[in-house]
Protein backbone atom coordinates (compact mmCIF):
# COMPACT_ATOMS: atom_id res chain seq x y z
CA UNK A 1 0.00 0.00 0.00
CA UNK A 2 1.31 3.42 -0.89
CA UNK A 3 2.10 5.82 1.92
CA UNK A 4 -0.68 8.13 2.99
CA UNK A 5 0.03 11.80 2.54
CA UNK A 6 -1.14 14.16 5.27
CA UNK A 7 -1.44 17.93 5.15
CA UNK A 8 -0.60 19.80 8.36
CA UNK A 9 -2.11 23.28 8.66
CA UNK A 10 -0.67 24.89 11.78
CA UNK A 11 1.09 28.19 12.36
CA UNK A 12 3.28 26.94 15.22
CA UNK A 13 6.66 25.74 13.94
CA UNK A 14 7.20 23.59 17.06
CA UNK A 15 3.97 21.70 16.56
CA UNK A 16 4.67 21.21 12.86
CA UNK A 17 8.10 19.79 13.70
CA UNK A 18 6.63 17.45 16.29
CA UNK A 19 3.94 16.25 13.90
CA UNK A 20 6.39 15.84 11.06
CA UNK A 21 8.75 13.66 13.08
CA UNK A 22 5.93 11.63 14.61
CA UNK A 23 4.25 11.04 11.27
CA UNK A 24 7.42 10.27 9.28
CA UNK A 25 8.50 7.74 11.87
CA UNK A 26 5.14 6.08 11.42
CA UNK A 27 5.32 5.87 7.63
CA UNK A 28 3.22 8.83 6.64
CA UNK A 29 4.24 11.51 4.16
CA UNK A 30 3.52 15.10 5.16
CA UNK A 31 2.97 18.50 3.56
CA UNK A 32 2.88 21.64 5.65
CA UNK A 33 1.05 24.94 5.53
CA UNK A 34 1.48 27.80 8.00
CA UNK A 35 -1.80 29.66 7.60
CA UNK A 36 -5.36 29.39 6.31
CA UNK A 37 -4.65 30.84 2.89
CA UNK A 38 -1.74 28.58 1.99
CA UNK A 39 -3.51 25.64 3.64
CA UNK A 40 -6.52 25.97 1.36
CA UNK A 41 -4.29 26.28 -1.73
CA UNK A 42 -2.22 23.26 -0.73
CA UNK A 43 -5.26 21.14 -0.02
CA UNK A 44 -6.54 21.94 -3.52
CA UNK A 45 -3.24 21.27 -5.27
CA UNK A 46 -1.99 18.13 -3.54
CA UNK A 47 -5.21 16.35 -2.52
CA UNK A 48 -3.92 14.91 0.77
CA UNK A 49 -5.43 11.72 2.25
CA UNK A 50 -6.09 13.51 5.54
CA UNK A 51 -5.79 17.05 6.87
CA UNK A 52 -4.66 18.03 10.38
CA UNK A 53 -6.15 21.47 10.91
CA UNK A 54 -5.32 23.88 13.71
CA UNK A 55 -8.27 26.01 14.86
CA UNK A 56 -6.19 29.00 15.95
CA UNK A 57 -4.69 30.17 12.67
CA UNK A 58 -3.34 33.72 12.32
CA UNK A 59 -5.20 34.87 9.21
CA UNK A 60 -8.54 33.11 9.51
CA UNK A 61 -10.28 30.87 12.03
CA UNK A 62 -9.88 27.15 11.50
CA UNK A 63 -13.68 26.91 11.64
CA UNK A 64 -13.88 28.98 8.45
CA UNK A 65 -11.16 26.91 6.79
CA UNK A 66 -13.04 23.76 7.77
CA UNK A 67 -16.24 25.05 6.15
CA UNK A 68 -14.41 26.05 2.97
CA UNK A 69 -12.64 22.69 2.77
CA UNK A 70 -15.86 20.79 3.28
CA UNK A 71 -17.34 22.42 0.16
CA UNK A 72 -15.28 20.01 -1.92
CA UNK A 73 -12.89 17.97 0.24
CA UNK A 74 -14.41 14.63 1.30
CA UNK A 75 -11.49 12.92 3.02
CA UNK A 76 -10.93 13.04 6.81
CA UNK A 77 -10.13 16.27 8.62
CA UNK A 78 -8.85 16.12 12.21
CA UNK A 79 -9.01 19.30 14.25
CA UNK A 80 -6.16 20.34 16.52
CA UNK A 81 -7.25 22.83 19.09
CA UNK A 82 -5.65 24.64 21.99
CA UNK A 83 -9.04 25.46 23.50
CA UNK A 84 -10.63 22.59 25.28
CA UNK A 85 -14.02 24.27 25.13
CA UNK A 86 -16.66 21.66 24.40
CA UNK A 87 -18.70 24.10 22.31
CA UNK A 88 -15.73 24.66 20.03
CA UNK A 89 -15.24 20.94 19.53
CA UNK A 90 -18.91 20.18 18.95
CA UNK A 91 -19.06 23.05 16.45
CA UNK A 92 -16.12 21.65 14.49
CA UNK A 93 -17.53 18.12 14.53
CA UNK A 94 -20.95 19.34 13.41
CA UNK A 95 -19.24 21.27 10.61
CA UNK A 96 -17.77 18.10 9.20
CA UNK A 97 -14.56 17.45 11.11
CA UNK A 98 -13.99 13.72 11.59
CA UNK A 99 -12.22 13.98 14.89
CA UNK A 100 -10.43 16.35 17.23
CA UNK A 101 -7.41 16.50 19.49
CA UNK A 102 -6.93 19.06 22.22
CA UNK A 103 -3.39 20.41 22.65
CA UNK A 104 -1.39 19.14 24.42
CA UNK A 105 -2.18 15.74 22.96
CA UNK A 106 -0.33 12.43 23.32
CA UNK A 107 1.25 11.15 20.13
CA UNK A 108 -0.19 7.69 20.68
CA UNK A 109 -3.64 9.23 20.68
CA UNK A 110 -2.83 11.23 17.54
CA UNK A 111 -1.75 8.15 15.60
CA UNK A 112 -4.78 6.18 16.74
CA UNK A 113 -7.11 8.95 15.55
CA UNK A 114 -5.34 9.28 12.20
CA UNK A 115 -5.42 5.53 11.59
CA UNK A 116 -9.04 5.12 12.50
CA UNK A 117 -10.06 8.11 10.36
CA UNK A 118 -8.18 6.69 7.38
CA UNK A 119 -9.63 3.24 7.96
CA UNK A 120 -13.24 4.42 7.97
CA UNK A 121 -12.82 6.11 4.63
CA UNK A 122 -10.65 3.58 2.80
CA UNK A 123 -12.33 0.35 3.74
CA UNK A 124 -16.05 0.52 4.16
CA UNK A 125 -17.25 -2.33 6.31
CA UNK A 126 -17.49 -5.29 3.99
CA UNK A 127 -17.59 -8.20 6.32
CA UNK A 128 -21.04 -9.15 7.51
CA UNK A 129 -19.96 -10.61 10.80
CA UNK A 130 -17.67 -8.49 12.94
CA UNK A 131 -15.78 -10.00 15.82
CA UNK A 132 -14.21 -7.93 18.54
CA UNK A 133 -12.76 -10.15 21.22
CA UNK A 134 -15.81 -11.69 22.89
CA UNK A 135 -18.29 -9.48 21.05
CA UNK A 136 -19.77 -10.60 17.73
CA UNK A 137 -22.02 -8.46 15.57
CA UNK A 138 -23.83 -9.85 12.52
CA UNK A 139 -24.99 -6.76 10.64
CA UNK A 140 -27.01 -8.57 7.95
CA UNK A 141 -29.02 -10.71 10.34
CA UNK A 142 -29.00 -8.17 13.16
CA UNK A 143 -27.63 -10.68 15.66
CA UNK A 144 -25.30 -9.68 18.49
CA UNK A 145 -23.44 -12.23 20.58
CA UNK A 146 -21.42 -11.78 23.75
CA UNK A 147 -19.28 -14.77 24.77
CA UNK A 148 -21.20 -16.74 22.11
CA UNK A 149 -24.53 -16.04 23.85
CA UNK A 150 -27.12 -14.13 21.87
CA UNK A 151 -27.73 -10.67 23.35
CA UNK A 152 -31.32 -9.48 23.11
CA UNK A 153 -31.35 -5.88 21.94
CA UNK A 154 -34.36 -3.64 21.38
CA UNK A 155 -34.46 -2.14 17.92
CA UNK A 156 -33.32 1.26 19.22
CA UNK A 157 -30.41 -0.35 21.03
CA UNK A 158 -29.50 -2.25 17.88
CA UNK A 159 -29.71 0.88 15.69
CA UNK A 160 -27.48 2.73 18.11
CA UNK A 161 -24.94 -0.09 18.15
CA UNK A 162 -24.97 -0.43 14.35
CA UNK A 163 -24.37 3.31 13.99
CA UNK A 164 -21.42 3.05 16.37
CA UNK A 165 -19.97 0.09 14.51
CA UNK A 166 -20.23 1.84 11.15
CA UNK A 167 -18.36 4.81 12.63
CA UNK A 168 -15.83 2.81 14.59
CA UNK A 169 -13.08 4.93 16.15
CA UNK A 170 -14.90 8.15 15.38
CA UNK A 171 -16.37 10.50 17.94
CA UNK A 172 -20.12 10.98 17.42
CA UNK A 173 -21.72 14.05 18.98
CA UNK A 174 -24.84 13.81 21.13
CA UNK A 175 -26.90 15.66 18.55
CA UNK A 176 -25.64 13.44 15.70
CA UNK A 177 -26.58 10.27 17.59
CA UNK A 178 -30.00 11.64 18.56
CA UNK A 179 -30.72 12.72 14.98
CA UNK A 180 -29.62 9.45 13.39
CA UNK A 181 -31.27 7.07 15.86
CA UNK A 182 -34.33 8.97 17.14
CA UNK A 183 -34.87 11.61 14.46
CA UNK A 184 -34.45 15.36 13.99
CA UNK A 185 -37.17 16.14 16.53
CA UNK A 186 -35.16 14.64 19.37
CA UNK A 187 -32.01 16.78 19.28
CA UNK A 188 -32.52 18.12 22.80
CA UNK A 189 -33.53 14.79 24.34
CA UNK A 190 -30.14 13.84 25.72
CA UNK A 191 -31.87 11.89 28.49
CA UNK A 192 -32.91 9.17 26.01
CA UNK A 193 -29.35 8.80 24.78
CA UNK A 194 -28.01 8.55 28.35
CA UNK A 195 -30.52 5.81 29.17
CA UNK A 196 -29.85 3.76 26.04
CA UNK A 197 -26.08 4.08 26.37
CA UNK A 198 -26.32 2.72 29.91
CA UNK A 199 -28.53 -0.17 28.73
CA UNK A 200 -26.32 -0.99 25.77
CA UNK A 201 -23.22 -0.99 27.96
CA UNK A 202 -24.88 -3.39 30.38
CA UNK A 203 -25.52 -5.77 27.49
CA UNK A 204 -22.28 -5.66 25.52
CA UNK A 205 -19.56 -4.56 27.93
CA UNK A 206 -17.82 -7.00 30.25
CA UNK A 207 -17.57 -4.26 32.87
CA UNK A 208 -20.25 -1.66 32.06
CA UNK A 209 -18.65 0.87 34.42
CA UNK A 210 -15.25 0.52 32.78
CA UNK A 211 -16.36 0.26 29.15
CA UNK A 212 -13.91 -0.96 26.52
CA UNK A 213 -16.15 -0.38 23.48
CA UNK A 214 -18.42 2.62 24.08
CA UNK A 215 -16.32 5.45 25.48
CA UNK A 216 -17.64 8.72 26.91
CA UNK A 217 -16.28 11.91 25.35
CA UNK A 218 -16.92 14.39 28.14
CA UNK A 219 -19.51 16.97 27.11
CA UNK A 220 -19.16 16.06 23.43
CA UNK A 221 -20.51 12.60 22.67
CA UNK A 222 -19.48 8.96 22.45
CA UNK A 223 -16.87 6.95 20.60
CA UNK A 224 -16.97 3.26 19.72
CA UNK A 225 -13.47 1.81 19.77
CA UNK A 226 -11.88 -1.54 19.20
CA UNK A 227 -8.58 -2.06 20.89
CA UNK A 228 -6.31 -3.94 18.55
CA UNK A 229 -4.63 -6.80 20.30
CA UNK B 1 -15.14 66.23 47.02
CA UNK B 2 -17.70 69.00 46.87
CA UNK B 3 -20.47 66.43 46.71
CA UNK B 4 -19.12 64.73 49.76
CA UNK B 5 -19.03 67.88 51.85
CA UNK B 6 -22.40 69.16 50.64
CA UNK B 7 -24.58 66.83 52.79
CA UNK B 8 -22.39 67.64 55.79
CA UNK B 9 -22.91 71.36 55.24
CA UNK B 10 -26.64 70.97 54.76
CA UNK B 11 -26.94 68.96 57.97
CA UNK B 12 -25.12 71.68 59.93
CA UNK B 13 -27.28 74.48 58.54
CA UNK B 14 -30.45 72.50 59.03
CA UNK B 15 -29.73 71.62 62.64
CA UNK B 16 -28.88 75.27 63.43
CA UNK B 17 -32.07 76.47 61.80
CA UNK B 18 -34.15 73.87 63.64
CA UNK B 19 -32.54 74.82 66.90
CA UNK B 20 -33.47 78.38 66.18
CA UNK B 21 -37.04 77.36 65.34
CA UNK B 22 -37.67 75.34 68.48
CA UNK B 23 -35.53 76.87 71.20
CA UNK B 24 -34.71 80.53 70.46
CA UNK B 25 -37.52 82.82 71.55
CA UNK B 26 -39.88 83.64 70.06
CA UNK B 27 -40.30 79.91 69.73
CA UNK B 28 -41.72 78.29 66.58
CA UNK B 29 -40.54 81.11 64.31
CA UNK B 30 -37.30 81.61 62.48
CA UNK B 31 -37.05 85.16 63.76
CA UNK B 32 -34.27 86.09 66.19
CA UNK B 33 -35.03 89.18 68.29
CA UNK B 34 -32.07 89.88 70.57
CA UNK B 35 -28.35 90.03 69.83
CA UNK B 36 -27.44 87.48 72.50
CA UNK B 37 -29.54 84.95 70.68
CA UNK B 38 -27.93 85.86 67.39
CA UNK B 39 -24.55 85.16 68.97
CA UNK B 40 -25.83 81.89 70.41
CA UNK B 41 -27.27 80.93 67.08
CA UNK B 42 -24.06 81.62 65.18
CA UNK B 43 -22.06 79.78 67.84
CA UNK B 44 -24.30 76.77 67.51
CA UNK B 45 -23.93 76.94 63.76
CA UNK B 46 -20.14 77.06 64.02
CA UNK B 47 -20.06 74.10 66.41
CA UNK B 48 -22.31 72.08 64.11
CA UNK B 49 -20.12 72.99 61.17
CA UNK B 50 -16.88 72.04 62.91
CA UNK B 51 -18.45 68.82 64.05
CA UNK B 52 -19.62 68.03 60.54
CA UNK B 53 -16.28 68.91 58.99
CA UNK B 54 -14.46 66.66 61.47
CA UNK B 55 -16.82 63.74 60.86
CA UNK B 56 -16.27 64.25 57.16
CA UNK B 57 -12.49 64.17 57.67
CA UNK B 58 -12.72 60.97 59.70
CA UNK B 59 -14.91 59.28 57.10
CA UNK B 60 -12.48 60.29 54.41
CA UNK B 61 -9.61 58.84 56.41
CA UNK B 62 -11.46 55.59 57.05
CA UNK B 63 -12.21 55.26 53.38
CA UNK B 64 -8.56 55.72 52.49
CA UNK B 65 -7.56 53.25 55.16
CA UNK B 66 -9.85 50.53 53.86
CA UNK B 67 -8.70 51.21 50.31
CA UNK B 68 -5.11 50.82 51.45
CA UNK B 69 -5.95 47.62 53.29
CA UNK B 70 -7.65 46.25 50.21
CA UNK B 71 -4.61 47.11 48.16
CA UNK B 72 -2.38 45.42 50.71
CA UNK B 73 -4.53 42.29 50.62
CA UNK B 74 -4.42 42.17 46.85
CA UNK B 75 -0.68 42.59 47.04
CA UNK B 76 -0.44 39.79 49.58
CA UNK B 77 -2.57 37.55 47.41
CA UNK B 78 -0.46 38.47 44.43
CA UNK B 79 2.71 37.63 46.33
CA UNK B 80 1.32 34.29 47.45
CA UNK B 81 0.38 33.61 43.85
CA UNK B 82 3.85 34.54 42.66
CA UNK B 83 5.57 32.44 45.30
CA UNK B 84 3.36 29.48 44.71
CA UNK B 85 3.53 29.80 40.95
CA UNK B 86 7.19 30.45 40.62
CA UNK B 87 7.81 27.32 42.63
CA UNK B 88 5.21 25.06 41.12
CA UNK B 89 5.87 26.14 37.56
CA UNK B 90 9.61 26.54 37.78
CA UNK B 91 10.24 23.10 39.24
CA UNK B 92 8.94 21.23 36.19
CA UNK B 93 10.40 23.82 33.81
CA UNK B 94 13.83 23.49 35.44
CA UNK B 95 13.59 19.75 35.15
CA UNK B 96 12.73 19.94 31.47
CA UNK B 97 15.46 22.46 30.66
CA UNK B 98 18.07 20.59 32.67
CA UNK B 99 17.18 17.21 31.26
CA UNK B 100 17.10 18.41 27.66
CA UNK B 101 20.44 20.23 28.16
CA UNK B 102 21.97 16.96 29.27
CA UNK B 103 20.45 15.03 26.43
CA UNK B 104 21.60 17.57 23.86
CA UNK B 105 25.10 18.19 25.15
CA UNK B 106 26.14 14.85 26.59
CA UNK B 107 24.20 12.32 24.61
CA UNK B 108 27.30 10.19 24.01
CA UNK B 109 28.33 10.15 27.67
CA UNK B 110 24.94 9.18 29.11
CA UNK B 111 24.07 5.55 29.61
CA UNK B 112 20.88 4.24 28.02
CA UNK B 113 19.35 3.96 31.47
CA UNK B 114 20.18 7.59 32.30
CA UNK B 115 18.75 8.75 29.00
CA UNK B 116 15.58 6.87 29.66
CA UNK B 117 15.36 8.33 33.17
CA UNK B 118 15.84 11.87 31.90
CA UNK B 119 13.18 11.43 29.23
CA UNK B 120 10.87 9.99 31.84
CA UNK B 121 11.43 13.05 34.06
CA UNK B 122 10.69 15.38 31.14
CA UNK B 123 7.47 13.54 30.52
CA UNK B 124 6.44 13.68 34.17
CA UNK B 125 7.29 17.38 34.45
CA UNK B 126 5.38 18.37 31.36
CA UNK B 127 2.26 16.59 32.58
CA UNK B 128 2.60 18.37 35.92
CA UNK B 129 3.03 21.68 34.11
CA UNK B 130 -0.06 20.98 32.08
CA UNK B 131 -2.09 20.31 35.22
CA UNK B 132 -0.95 23.55 36.84
CA UNK B 133 -1.75 25.58 33.75
CA UNK B 134 -5.21 24.00 33.61
CA UNK B 135 -5.77 24.96 37.25
CA UNK B 136 -4.71 28.52 36.55
CA UNK B 137 -6.93 28.75 33.49
CA UNK B 138 -9.89 27.45 35.49
CA UNK B 139 -9.13 29.93 38.25
CA UNK B 140 -9.02 32.85 35.86
CA UNK B 141 -12.23 31.66 34.20
CA UNK B 142 -13.81 31.78 37.66
CA UNK B 143 -12.33 35.16 38.53
CA UNK B 144 -13.55 36.75 35.34
CA UNK B 145 -17.06 35.42 35.96
CA UNK B 146 -16.75 33.66 32.64
CA UNK B 147 -18.34 30.44 33.82
CA UNK B 148 -21.86 29.90 32.61
CA UNK B 149 -22.98 26.37 33.50
CA UNK B 150 -24.42 24.50 30.53
CA UNK B 151 -26.88 22.06 31.98
CA UNK B 152 -28.03 18.90 30.29
CA UNK B 153 -29.03 15.41 31.36
CA UNK B 154 -26.29 13.52 33.14
CA UNK B 155 -26.11 9.87 34.14
CA UNK B 156 -24.32 10.23 37.48
CA UNK B 157 -23.05 6.66 37.40
CA UNK B 158 -21.45 7.24 34.01
CA UNK B 159 -19.93 10.54 35.12
CA UNK B 160 -18.38 9.16 38.30
CA UNK B 161 -16.80 6.20 36.53
CA UNK B 162 -15.64 8.46 33.70
CA UNK B 163 -13.72 10.55 36.25
CA UNK B 164 -12.30 7.46 37.94
CA UNK B 165 -11.14 6.11 34.56
CA UNK B 166 -9.46 9.45 33.81
CA UNK B 167 -7.60 9.21 37.13
CA UNK B 168 -6.35 5.67 36.52
CA UNK B 169 -2.68 6.74 36.44
CA UNK B 170 -2.89 8.82 39.61
CA UNK B 171 -4.79 6.16 41.53
CA UNK B 172 -2.28 3.45 40.63
CA UNK B 173 -4.61 0.63 41.50
CA UNK B 174 -5.92 2.30 44.66
CA UNK B 175 -9.60 1.35 44.61
CA UNK B 176 -12.36 3.94 44.64
CA UNK B 177 -15.65 2.61 45.98
CA UNK B 178 -18.74 3.93 44.31
CA UNK B 179 -22.00 3.85 46.25
CA UNK B 180 -24.87 5.06 44.13
CA UNK B 181 -28.37 4.98 45.47
CA UNK B 182 -30.60 2.56 43.60
CA UNK B 183 -32.97 4.09 41.07
CA UNK B 184 -31.08 7.36 41.06
CA UNK B 185 -32.69 9.64 38.48
CA UNK B 186 -30.87 11.55 35.75
CA UNK B 187 -29.88 15.09 36.77
CA UNK B 188 -29.62 18.24 34.72
CA UNK B 189 -26.05 19.36 35.38
CA UNK B 190 -23.02 20.77 33.64
CA UNK B 191 -21.13 17.56 32.89
CA UNK B 192 -17.78 19.32 32.46
CA UNK B 193 -17.94 21.32 35.69
CA UNK B 194 -19.18 18.44 37.86
CA UNK B 195 -16.57 16.06 36.50
CA UNK B 196 -13.83 18.66 37.10
CA UNK B 197 -15.06 19.01 40.70
CA UNK B 198 -14.98 15.25 41.32
CA UNK B 199 -11.66 14.99 39.50
CA UNK B 200 -10.03 17.54 41.82
CA UNK B 201 -11.51 15.98 44.98
CA UNK B 202 -10.55 12.39 44.10
CA UNK B 203 -7.16 13.52 42.80
CA UNK B 204 -6.48 15.30 46.10
CA UNK B 205 -7.54 12.29 48.12
CA UNK B 206 -5.44 9.94 46.01
CA UNK B 207 -2.34 12.08 46.52
CA UNK B 208 -2.63 13.02 50.17
CA UNK B 209 -4.13 10.05 51.99
CA UNK B 210 -1.99 7.16 53.24
CA UNK B 211 -1.66 3.97 51.21
CA UNK B 212 -4.05 1.89 53.30
CA UNK B 213 -6.87 4.46 53.14
CA UNK B 214 -9.96 3.99 51.02
CA UNK B 215 -11.81 6.54 48.87
CA UNK B 216 -15.59 6.36 48.53
CA UNK B 217 -17.80 8.37 46.20
CA UNK B 218 -21.52 8.48 46.91
CA UNK B 219 -24.40 9.88 44.91
CA UNK B 220 -27.98 10.36 46.06
CA UNK B 221 -30.86 12.70 45.50
CA UNK B 222 -32.56 14.64 48.27
CA UNK B 223 -35.67 16.59 47.24
CA UNK B 224 -34.66 18.62 44.19
CA UNK B 225 -30.95 18.36 44.88
CA UNK B 226 -28.22 16.00 43.84
CA UNK B 227 -25.88 15.13 46.69
CA UNK B 228 -22.38 13.98 45.88
CA UNK B 229 -20.04 12.82 48.63
CA UNK B 230 -16.33 12.16 48.39
CA UNK B 231 -14.93 10.62 51.56
CA UNK B 232 -11.77 8.88 52.59
CA UNK B 233 -10.44 6.97 55.55
CA UNK B 234 -7.21 8.94 55.74
CA UNK B 235 -6.17 11.25 58.55
CA UNK B 236 -8.68 14.02 57.88
CA UNK B 237 -7.85 17.73 57.96
CA UNK B 238 -6.32 19.57 60.93
CA UNK B 239 -9.37 21.11 62.69
CA UNK B 240 -7.58 24.47 62.90
CA UNK B 241 -7.25 24.67 59.13
CA UNK B 242 -10.49 23.07 58.03
CA UNK B 243 -12.18 26.41 57.36
CA UNK B 244 -9.39 27.69 55.21
CA UNK B 245 -8.94 24.84 52.76
CA UNK B 246 -11.28 26.38 50.17
CA UNK B 247 -9.40 29.69 50.24
CA UNK B 248 -7.45 30.58 47.18
CA UNK B 249 -3.78 29.58 47.39
CA UNK B 250 -4.28 28.11 50.85
CA UNK B 251 -2.21 25.01 51.42
CA UNK B 252 -2.08 22.94 54.56
CA UNK B 253 1.01 23.36 56.64
CA UNK B 254 3.46 20.54 55.85
CA UNK B 255 1.65 19.59 52.66
CA UNK B 256 4.81 19.18 50.63
CA UNK B 257 5.24 20.10 46.99
CA UNK B 258 3.12 19.54 43.95
CA UNK B 259 0.17 21.85 44.48
CA UNK B 260 -0.76 25.47 44.02
CA UNK B 261 -3.55 25.59 46.58
CA UNK B 262 -5.99 26.16 43.75
CA UNK B 263 -7.67 22.76 43.45
CA UNK B 264 -10.21 23.11 46.25
CA UNK B 265 -10.97 26.77 45.60
CA UNK B 266 -11.76 25.83 42.00
CA UNK B 267 -14.02 23.09 43.32
CA UNK B 268 -15.87 25.60 45.49
CA UNK B 269 -16.05 28.17 42.70
CA UNK B 270 -17.47 25.69 40.18
CA UNK B 271 -20.08 24.42 42.62
CA UNK B 272 -21.16 27.93 43.53
CA UNK B 273 -21.38 28.78 39.83
CA UNK B 274 -23.99 26.01 39.64
CA UNK B 275 -25.83 27.39 42.66
CA UNK B 276 -24.64 24.61 44.95
CA UNK B 277 -22.75 24.29 48.21
CA UNK B 278 -19.82 22.24 49.50
CA UNK B 279 -18.77 21.48 53.04
CA UNK B 280 -15.89 19.62 54.55
CA UNK B 281 -16.00 17.67 57.80
CA UNK B 282 -13.77 15.21 59.57
CA UNK B 283 -15.35 11.89 60.40
CA UNK B 284 -15.27 10.99 64.10
CA UNK B 285 -13.32 7.83 63.26
CA UNK B 286 -10.86 9.77 61.08
CA UNK B 287 -10.90 10.69 57.42
CA UNK B 288 -12.45 13.59 55.55
CA UNK B 289 -15.91 13.98 53.99
CA UNK B 290 -16.67 16.48 51.25
CA UNK B 291 -20.42 16.89 50.78
CA UNK B 292 -21.70 18.65 47.67
CA UNK B 293 -25.29 19.69 47.14
CA UNK B 294 -26.48 21.12 43.85
CA UNK B 295 -30.08 22.10 43.10
CA UNK B 296 -31.18 20.49 39.85
CA UNK B 297 -33.99 19.06 37.76
CA UNK B 298 -34.57 15.31 37.88
CA UNK B 299 -35.74 12.82 35.28
CA UNK B 300 -36.82 9.29 36.11
CA UNK B 301 -36.85 8.21 32.46
CA UNK B 302 -33.90 5.90 33.19
CA UNK B 303 -35.71 4.08 35.98
CA UNK B 304 -39.02 3.71 34.16
CA UNK B 305 -37.40 1.97 31.20
CA UNK B 306 -36.29 -1.53 32.07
Amino acid sequence: MSKHELLIIDDEAQIRKLLEITLHTNDFKTKEAVDAKSGLIMAATCHPDLILLDIGLPDESGHVVLRKLREWYTKPIIILSAHSSEDDIVKALDNGANDYLVKPFRTGELLARIRSSLRTTTSEIQKEILKYNDLQIDLTNRIVKKNNDVVKLTSTEYNLLALFVKNEGRVLTHSYLLREVWGPGYLDQLQYLRVFIAQLRKKIETEPNHPEFILTESGVGYRFVIKEK
Amino acid sequence: MFFDIKPVLIAAILSAVLWNFFFIPPKFTFAIKNTEDILLFSMYFVVALVNAALTYKIRQYEKEESKREEKENTLKLYNTLLNSLSHELRTPISTIIGATDNLLAMADKLSELNKYELIHEISKSSLQLNRQVNNLLNMSRLESGFIKPKKDWVDTNELIYDVINQLKDTLQGKPVHVAIKENLPLFKLDYGLVSQVLYNLIHNAAIYIPKYAVITVRALSVADKVVLVVEDTGNGFPPKEINKVFDKFYRLENSGTGGTGLGLSIVKGFIEAMGGTIRLENMPEGGAVFTIEIPTQLSYVNVMKT
